[in-house]
């Protein structure tokens, strides 16, 4: 797919959000966090090109949710916090990235796993300064200094995760193109030619990793300012799953996939969860299930076959 | 001549099988040095200490007059050293241009997400290398499309991208159909002669060996039996029984 048609889509996708935003006014909250969740899944994205499935990622995004719930009194800005909690998401994937891009696929999955839980626990344990399970409430914060009414409020927020998903859509496509972008397939199946052309494989897969980080923490303050409400829970494994379910369901073939899957989940999850209740998640995990067995590339590779077939070569 | 690289008294014992047991060699600059010996008598070993895979449990390796033991593979090709291998390691998922801009953008500068990995110079330079091996076409060929010979010669093409001064390639030629094989390895040879090249190779094809190497080394039991020139060396009736497995007496070329 060239690039301009994948930015026609993109585009294409953000007038729809738009409009279905206006349309119907409590899609405008769903989406937003769809969009908060594909900028998170993106990150997940560059890791399963190294080969590589972390089943830890939600500690990034909860990381930088608690971080936009402490520091929304004092930063009230919005435009200010976005960075600042991704960047400390970023630094706390150096930290553990430095440790965990030693390992390959199953150890760091579940060193991912295990972290995040340490984690989640810390969150649920130091009540004093967490609330626990209760969690904390998130102030509202402004924009550029503007204070909003709640209508505008839910609008701006909108807005910030349109930009943030452009922004990170566009960022990681750049960077998939350089070389050390091309060289996480070659973590996956190569490393040794890699090391053998002077380039050590653990720091390919750790700059990926502190990128996406980076990403699983503008996704958490994005989730965070938009609920306006954190709990540990933000941090559990199956937040983490979830991220890795949406990847997969809209397949790591492409930047939009993760955008794709993310608004099909989340879709799927509001009206499953209005019409059968209990059982969306057996809906849900049926349809995982049918993309792995018969379209492992997911939505994303679903539709560009679709496209291919009605463009014959 | 000064030697390039010069090894000695190298040791290393793989439980209890003497895969090198006191190595001493030296190879000049510039030179083409083939190793021939049965299957399991540590050529490969030989590759491998080398070039940082395995450390030798006594000995040293000197190249360009340092001692390189101990240093990271990643290190030794930034000192020059290159290595093609015995199953080729390409990236499967790129193209054979990209494989070779992977190398081009390792050496001149890896780390910029900015820089895209096809940019005009590198790809250009990717090209021109190809070219230099007559597999121009296969540019935009998936590597893990590749036929096993094609695969080979991508594989040198990306050690030789890399601009080494030393080459060590493990058995070049085995797994190349038999009518194109002569005109690969003489391409081979031209491009490495031509960018000055100093190349150790393990060969199974004593005609390879005849027309293209200086000097023959010959690997028995972790030792070297024999080295020389070709002629000399090929021409050794023990040699000839024990290593290329024909009757003393018979042409050389016959075997092939
Ligand atoms: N990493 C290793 N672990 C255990 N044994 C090995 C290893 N590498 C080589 N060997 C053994 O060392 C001997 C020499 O192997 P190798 O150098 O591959 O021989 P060649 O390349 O001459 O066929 C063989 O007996 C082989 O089984
Ligand atoms: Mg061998």
């Amino acid at each position: 797919m060239s690039r301009r048609a994948e930015l026609v889509l993109a585009l294409l996708g953000a007038a729809a959000v738009v409009l279905l935003s206006w349309a119907v006014p409590w899609l405008r909250f769903v989406l937003t966090i769809a969009l908060a969740k594909g900028v998170a899944v993106l990150g997940i994205l560059l890791l399963l090109r190294a080969g590589q499935v972390s089943f830890g990622h939600a500690l990034y995004l909860a990381l930088a949710a608690y971080m936009a719930a402490f520091g929304a009194s004092r930063i009230p800005d919005t435009l200010l916090l976005l960075p600042l909690a991704g960047i400390v998401a970023a630094a706390a994937g150096l930290a553990i990235g430095l440790f965990v891009s030693r390992y390959r696929g199953i150890f760091f999955g579940m060193l991912n796993l295990a972290l995040s839980m340490v984690f989640y626990s810390l969150l649920e344990k130091f009540y004093a300064v967490t609330r626990g399970a209760d969690g904390l409430r998130v102030p509202a914060t402004t924009f550029g200094g503007a204070a909003l009414s709640a209508e505008g409020q839910s609008w701006a927020m909108l807005c910030v995760a349109l930009i943030a998903a452009f922004g990170s859509g566009a960022f990681v496509k750049v960077y998939l193109a350089s070389p050390l972008g091309s060289a996480l397939s070659a973590v996956k199946t190569r490393e040794t030619r890699l090391e053998f052309m002077g380039v050590p494989a653990r720091l390919v897969l750790l700059a990926a990793y502190v990128l996406s980080a980076f990403l699983a923490g503008i996704g958490g303050v994005i989730v965070a300012l938009s609920t306006r409400h954190v709990t540990p829970a933000l941090a559990y494994w199956t937040t983490s799953g979830e991220l890795v379910f949406i990847a997969v369901l809209g397949g790591a073939g492409g930047v939009l996939g993760p955008f794709l899957g993310a608004a099909a989940y989340e879709l799927t999850r509001v009206y499953a969860a209005a019409l059968v209740a209990e059982a969306w998640q057996m809906a849900l995990g049926a349809v995982l299930l049918l993309v792995i067995l018969f379209a492992p590339g997911g939505l994303w590779g679903m539709g560009q076959a679709l496209a291919a077939r009605r463009r014959p070569a | 001549m000064t030697a390039l690289l010069s090894a000695r008294g190298l040791k290393l014992a793989f439980g209890g099988v003497k895969a090198a047991d006191g190595i001493d060699l030296d190879v000049g600059a510039g030179e083409f040095l083939a190793i021939i010996g049965p299957n399991g008598a540590g050529k490969t070993t030989f590759i491998n200490m080398t070039t940082g895979y395995l450390r030798p449990q006594a000995g040293a390796i000197l190249y360009d007059g340092r001692p390189i033991l101990g240093l990271a593979p990643r290190r030794l090709v930034t000192l020059g050293i290159g290595r093609s291998f015995q199953l080729p390691q390409l990236f499967g998922e790129h193209s054979v241009a990209e494989n070779l801009a992977l190398a081009i953008a390792a050496r001149e500068g890896f780390w910029s997400p900015f820089r895209p990995l096809m940019r005009p110079v590198w790809r250009d330079e990717a090209d021109e290398v190809l070219a230099r091996f007559g597999i121009l076409d296969l540019s935009e060929t998936r590597a893990d499309a590749l036929n096993e010979g094609a695969r080979k010669l991508v594989d040198i093409a990306v050690a030789v991208a890399l601009r080494p001064r030393l080459i060590l390639m493990d058995e070049p030629t085995s797994g190349v159909a038999g009518a194109d094989k002569m005109a690969i390895v003489e391409t081979l040879v031209r491009v490495l002669r031509d960018a000055g090249v100093t190349a150790v190779f393990v060969e199974h094809d004593m005609e390879v060996v005849g027309r293209f190497a200086d000097r023959v080394a010959v690997w028995a039991q972790g030792r070297i039996a024999a080295l020389g020139p070709p002629d000399e060396v090929l021409a050794d009736p023990a040699v000839r029984r024990d290593v290329i497995g024909i009757d003393p007496g018979e042409d050389v070329h016959a075997a092939a």
